[in-house]
């Protein structure tokens, strides 16, 4: 990562993004977050598949068309045109939030502006009193999806914890996010508080540390 | 045999007048009945509480409505939009209301509404700024959030296939809120790219059945926002 004395290594965007990729269990229907989520599908491990939701109503969602073969009427959550993939399906958001919040959906990945040591997001709001306030589907994804993944940068651009001990952003939802994937580290939300999974190449236990607003154990594996 | 189509948009939307709630279909644009909304910009009828998931795009559709000044409370999940400064200089600016609603809630609240169903619970914005003022309920140790119904003077719906007796299909993702927005409203109005005869869809693949559309109106070109956005037009 860049800007942080001390730190020439981590994990790029693609680089985490295939990291949560390795954590999604096989035949696994997946909702993915825009931004860096989004990712994930490019780095699927061999032999695995995913099928994914886009909660404005389409299971079994494949990759951006190539140009000119756009439908404005065939898109994702983003707004973005998207394609079918075999098996695929069309529904009205009423059945796409059942298949959210009735738990059958089984891995959600978000980003992040920050999460707390008992694993409450905030991703939808500054709380700036000029801010237009937009939350889209992102409370009913982490109120009824069992994995929440979040994948992030470990800090933000000017250095700040995104991982820290209370939110100061409007939350998301609270206790929510069962691991955070960062370019220094896979990082549990677990009931003894936040356990270092794993540490990007060349990223030490204490820069991680030093990066973060919350206490950290780290696991021996 | 029961016929519910008219000729135009303009005469579709006659009825709707100042103070209606109207929910409007669409996901961003896909599923946004457009003409239907030009038409009931042309109309001017005014103080309208709009229900859709965003505020619209560019200065065409919902957008152009609501910088119409048409629209004095907007409830949606997401009123952020690209390439739309209309909304927010309107909310920023104190003259337009907003309800804010998960997308899911926002969903649930419609279907609910065309149910019959006064109220639920659910878990979404539980312990979040959404949740203040709202009862809250324990079920097998978690806690749930009431939610009320949202009802309709009026729903303006595009589809793909309709037959004159109202029965729907819809192409695509462009479904969205279409088939629960007809159930909530009184009077559910309806564009059609392609009007058949009753009989012509299979009964096995009708979305919407035809008890919960009024009034249907063929438009068989219809714009793209994405489209007229590009070409930097608005409307009017």
């Amino acid at each position: 990562m860049k800007g942080v004395a001390g730190m020439a290594t981590g994990w790029s965007r693609e680089q985490m993004a295939t990291r949560a990729a390795q954590d999604i269990p096989d035949g696994s229907y997946v909702n993915l977050g825009i931004g860096i989520p989004e990712m994930v599908a490019q780095f699927v491990p061999r032999g695995r598949v995913f099928v994914y939701h886009t909660e404005n109503g389409l299971l079994g969602m494949g990759p951006a068309p190539s140009a000119g073969a756009e439908d404005p009427e065939l898109i994702n959550a983003g707004k973005a045109p998207v394609t079918t993939v075999p098996g695929a399906s069309f529904f009205h958001h009423a059945d796409s939030f059942a298949m959210i919040r009735g738990g059958h959906i089984d891995v959600c990945v978000l980003g992040a502006m920050q999460v707390s040591a008992r694993g409450d997001l905030a991703n939808w709001s500054t709380g700036a009193a000029d801010a237009i306030p937009a939350v889209g589907g992102a409370m009913d994804l982490v109120a009824g999806v069992d994995s929440i993944f979040v994948i992030t940068t470990h800090v933000t651009k000017t250095g700040e914890p995104k991982i820290v001990e209370e939110c100061s952003y409007p939350l998301t939802g609270r206790g929510v996010v069962s691991r955070i994937f960062t370019d220094l580290a896979v990082v549990d939300v677990t009931p003894r508080g936040l356990e270092v999974l794993e540490l990007a190449p060349g990223v030490s236990f204490e820069e991680v540390c030093e990066n973060t607003g919350a206490p950290l154990r780290r696991l021996d594996r | 045999m029961i016929d519910k189509t008219v000729d135009t948009p303009a005469e579709a939307v006659s009825s709707i007048v100042e103070g209606s709630v109207v929910m409007i279909g669409g996901f961003g644009e896909a599923g946004s009945p457009i003409e239907l909304i030009h038409a009931l910009i042309d109309q001017g009828t005014r103080n309208l509480t709009a229900i859709n998931n965003n505020t619209g795009n560019g200065e065409v559709g919902l957008a152009a409505l609501i910088g119409n000044g048409q629209v004095s409370k907007m409830i949606c999940s997401y009123p952020r939009s690209s390439h739309s400064k209309l909304f927010p200089e309107l909310y920023r600016a104190g003259k337009i209301e907003l309800e804010l609603v998960p997308q899911g809630t926002l969903a649930e609240r419609i279907r609910a509404g065309g149910a019959g169903i006064p109220a639920f619970y659910t878990p979404a914005a539980v312990g979040t700024s959404l949740a203040e003022g709202k009862e809250k309920r324990e079920f097998d140790g978690r806690e749930y959030l009431l939610e009320h119904w949202l009802k309709a003077d009026f729903a303006l719906v595009k589809c793909e296939t309709s037959d004159r007796m109202g029965n729907l299909t819809y192409n695509k993702t462009a479904r969205n809120f279409g088939p629960l927005m007809c159930m909530a409203a009184r009077t559910t109005i309806v564009q059609a790219r392609v009007i058949v005869e009753p009989g012509e869809i299979d009964p096995e693949h009708v979305v919407t059945p035809c008890v919960f559309v009024d009034r249907i109106v063929e438009v068989s070109e219809p714009l793209h926002e994405s489209r007229l956005i590009a070409e930097g037009r608005r409307y009017p």
